[in-house]
């Protein structure tokens, strides 16, 4: 059974349809009667709508028209706070914010339609920065346009900053970055009060949107079905935005009684959809003579857009990352999610960690060279390690040893050697050379008591004819998650991978094993698969078995792992996948163009189950925050992306990425039957400093803020000149 | 708008296909059933939509349908031989080429027709070959293995099974 074991790179289980074209996305299917659906949608940031009128040629009669009043249920889309609707009724609170849904077989007339859609709306005084909603120029949320804070605090402050100690501030700022996932969204909605709604398409997390739409519709859980089809990306943009798409075209269909496809175009897409959340963080710290932070003080905060969706969460894992890989016994750390006039930001890889990260690791650099330390021995210096205390009071268990990883990457990367060798040529050279590095962490599975909430549960069935099925509502996108929860099972109970199928998530069908984000779904719902196939090898034993059998597995929260929502203290993680990033970046000091010319990742991720899907998930992962680095920037008016056509917000092609050099270190995680930890969003998290911290090895200019493009890189030299 | 009919051949089939005046190649190969080309921008970016147009690798959303009339086009669809994968489909698949999928079959397209250009190909070659196709999965490194692996290993099945030789 080796050919199928867990450590070994089986071939991806669904990978035969995708080379050959034969993998149905949801754009791709199609059903008897089907129309199309089109969104009409705010052009302004904040107003009062004061009429809608369907004007021009148009044969409107042919028309399915839905408004907000046509919602059967509640007008809300059910996530965290009940503040977003559907479609916009009275207010609008961001540009393109849906106000007026269309659907017509024909879908050339359709986009016509859409044009002659005239919607008048009296503007009120809107705002669009981070700064703009903490001075409350305006409240456009709330009391005080503070969506969520938290305090985390230990230690004493008060004499860390005047007892001779080095003391440097700093602050840091991330701009918003879209995901890009190739295929752009999509839904297809059978409605009708007596089947129900039933939804299809491209999608991370099919429950949160079933959990929607029985509010949307008021019907009961049994008469909503949602299904996954083929997903081609996600990177978090398909995590909660889905949810709107598919009430959209459930409205469409339950109104015409025909099925409905909602395809957004591109830059529908990139203009209507989530971001990652741009993000301003403040530190300062202080640093004793051996090198030792003694206080660290930090203040983040993220734009959370017009509603709140999930930006709590992602603030939340913003700040539990903001300290970094670091002990220090005094520290402070307050954190925003605050509102402004911009579409909601939302999930992207990495969920606020490569914000807070960013800010940290560009700030130990500072630290290590206001100290006269190398950016490595200053870290060093201060790593956690087994035994640790975080700044939450977690202990680290992990059995980490980050200063082996530190050498191991900067040996990989002759990072000591090229740094010399760079600073000399660089001084006769219009090309400068720079090594710059980030050490970070990242904690693995929901936070907090998240996992202990979801209670996920997973189940697999054996069938007479000898096929086991692994049911759980994980999505396949792209991961892998098909290939190795396949492993999982063919290694438990030793049969060969193609008797195993991995069931596609249908809510009629699969159990909540919640949803396919955090990266959490190799360790911990992979984790439940494992424990669930022990219980089907148990029940196999047993004599008069009757086919089909049916197994589950719940999660439980591990005794030794605990978390205060309320105090913010306690494991914040279960466990966390630790990394070192080195880049080696050069710099056209005439063209101020910046270029990664070699990577080296380096990470401890547990039990490595799929070594190509793994190093798949960290090349992709790295190359996505290139490009949120030295690529990527969303241009904002108004608080409307103006560049929402992949001609100019440019990502990486493949002649920008470097070589991108994957190492694994594996000590296994002590509460994963398989060993795993997460490891899909660590990628994005280093990266972004590495790059900035290897830019100002090479040009001499400290830059703080991504993204990084030439015009930037210009202005931050003529800005150090002057 | 009535409806104009195409001739043309597919995947070595001739056929005749109805299309919207306005519409682009792409919306009728997908029309009639030939989803494996994808749509990831539609203002000739990505890349997802490449086909075999007269035997040059174009982006099919850029192609005005009623240009297609007499041409000769292959899509992923006729890349395999049968059951027989291509070369650069085994490739893939087996070297961790494809993640999500989408930019796949474009992808495969690009990788085909820079085999078929220059069997023996540097990776800078590759690297330009391919930059008209976007990935967002795998940051290009397994993508780049996978179009090695071919010349390497089977550099002269792939051009028994090209359909383009
Ligand atoms: S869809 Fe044709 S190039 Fe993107
Ligand atoms: S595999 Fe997902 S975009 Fe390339």
């Amino acid at each position: 059974m080796a050919e199928n074991a867990i450590g070994q790179s089986v071939v991806r289980r669904e990978g035969r349809e995708k080379v050959t074209g034969q993998a149905k996305y949801v754009d791709d299917l199609s059903f008897p009667g089907m129309i199309f659906g089109a969104t009409v949608r705010s052009s302004v940031p904040r107003g009062r709508i004061r009429t809608i009128s369907f004007e021009g040629t148009i044969p409107w009669n042919e028309f399915v028209i839905v408004t907000a009043k046509d919602v059967p249920g509640k007008n809300i889309v059910a996530l965290i706070e009940h503040d977003q609707p559907y479609l916009a009724d009275g207010m609008v609170n961001h540009p393109e914010e849906a106000i007026v849904l269309l659907a017509h077989p024909d879908k050339y007339l359709l986009e016509e339609a859409r044009r002659h859609v005239r919607i008048e709306i009296d503007p009120l005084p809107a705002i669009f920065t981070i700064e703009d909603s903490l001075a409350q120029k305006e409240i456009v949320w709330g009391k005080d346009n503070v969506q969520k804070s938290f305090l985390i605090e230990t230690g004493n402050m008060k004499d860390a900053w005047t007892n001779g100690h080095v003391v440097v501030e700093g602050a840091y700022e991330t701009g918003a970055q879209e995901q890009l996932y190739i295929e752009p969204q999509g839904m297809i909605a059978v409605a009708n009060p007596a089947d129900g709604v039933t939804v299809r398409g491209s999608l991370q997390c099919p429950f949160y949107i079933h959990k929607a739409l029985i509010e949307l519709f008021a019907l009961p859980p049994e008469k909503i079905r949602v299904i996954q089809t083929e997903t081609g990306g996600g990177f978090g943009g398909k995590e909660e935005y889905p949810t709107i798409i598919a009430g959209h075209a459930a409205l469409l269909a339950w109104k015409s009684g025909r099925p409905v496809k909602i395809i957004y175009d591109r830059a529908e897409d990139m203009v209507a959809t989530t971001k990652r959340h741009p993000s301003r963080t403040k530190i300062k710290t202080a640093v004793d003579k051996q090198g030792k932070l003694t206080a660290m003080n930090i203040d983040f905060v993220i734009d959370g857009g017009a509603y709140v969706t999930l930006s709590p969460v992602v603030l939340s894992r913003g700040t539990l990352h903001s300290f970094g890989p670091y002990a220090c016994p005094n520290v402070k750390i307050t954190s925003k999610a605050v509102a402004t006039n911009t579409p909601p930001h939302g999930a992207f890889r990495g969920f606020g960690a490569p914000q807070s990260l960013f800010a940290i690791e560009r700030h130990m650099d500072r630290v290590a060279r206001k100290v006269g330390l190398s950016p490595d021995e200053f870290r060093r210096r201060n790593f956690l390690s087994d035994g640790k205390t975080m700044p939450t009071g977690q202990i680290v268990r992990d059995g980490v040893d980050l200063s082996a990883l530190l050498d191991r990457a900067l040996e990989l990367s002759h990072f000591h050697d090229k740094r010399r060798r760079f600073a000399r040529e660089n001084t006769t050279s219009a090309i400068k050379k720079g090594m710059g590095l980030a050490t970070f962490m990242h904690g693995a599975g929901f936070t907090g008591s998240g996992e202990a909430y979801l209670a996920s549960i997973v189940a697999i069935e054996a069938t007479k004819e000898g096929i086991v099925r692994v049911l759980t509502s994980s999505t396949e996108i792209g991961q892998g998650k098909n290939t190795v929860f396949a492993q999982i099972v063919a290694e438990t109970l030793r049969i060969p991978i193609d008797r195993i199928e991995v069931t596609m998530p249908d809510t009629a069908i699969v159990p909540n094993s919640g949803p396919t984000v955090a990266s959490r779904t190799a360790m911990v719902v992979g984790g439940l698969v494992a424990e669930a196939a022990k219980n089907l090898k148990e029940l196999l034993k047993k004599k008069d078995i009757h086919f089909p059998v049916k197994v589950t597995a719940q999660y439980q929260q591990p005794k030794d792992i605990s978390f205060d929502d309320k105090t913010y203290r306690g494991d914040a993680y279960g466990t966390y996948a630790w990394a070192v990033y080195v880049a080696e970046v050069s710099v056209d000091t005439v063209t101020y163009e910046a270029h990664v010319d070699d990577f080296v990742a380096v990470q401890e991720i547990g039990k490595v189950l799929n070594p190509t899907l793994a190093s798949g998930q960290i090349e992709g992962g790295v190359a996505q925050a290139i490009g949120m680095v030295l690529y990527e920037k969303v241009e904002w008016k108004e608080g409307r992306m103006v560049n929402g056509q992949m001609t100019n917000y440019i990502m990486p092609t493949s002649v920008d990425v470097p070589p991108i050099r994957v190492f694994f270190e594996g000590v296994p995680y002590r509460h994963s039957p398989t060993g795993a930890k997460g490891i899909g969003e660590l990628p994005m998290d280093g990266p972004a400093p590495a790059i900035l911290n290897a830019i100002e090895d090479a040009i001499g200019v400290s830059i703080n803020k991504i993204p990084c493009l030439p015009e930037d890189i210009l202005e931050a030299m003529e800005r150090s000149r002057a | 708008m009535p409806k104009q009919i195409i001739t043309c051949t597919i995947n070595g089939q001739s056929q005749r296909l109805d299309a919207h005046p306005m519409s682009r190649l792409l919306d009728v190969l997908r029309e009639h059933g030939l989803t494996g080309t994808k749509e990831g921008c539609g203002e000739g970016e990505c890349g997802a939509c490449s086909i075999f147009f007269n035997g040059r690798v174009v982006n099919s959303c850029l192609v005005p349908a009623l240009q297609a009339e007499g041409a000769t086009m292959t899509t992923i669809e006729g890349i395999a031989n049968g059951e027989q994968l291509h070369a650069v489909q085994e490739a893939f698949l087996k070297y961790g080429g494809a993640q999500c999928g989408i930019c796949t079959p474009g992808m495969i397209m690009a990788a085909v027709a820079l085999l078929k250009e220059k069997p023996n190909p540097t990776e800078a070659d590759i690297r330009e070959g391919l930059a008209g196709n976007l990935c967002r999965c795998t940051g290009y490194m397994k993508i780049f293995e996978s179009v090695m692996r071919v010349f390497k290993g089977k550099g002269t099945d792939l051009e028994e099974t090209c359909p383009h030789k």
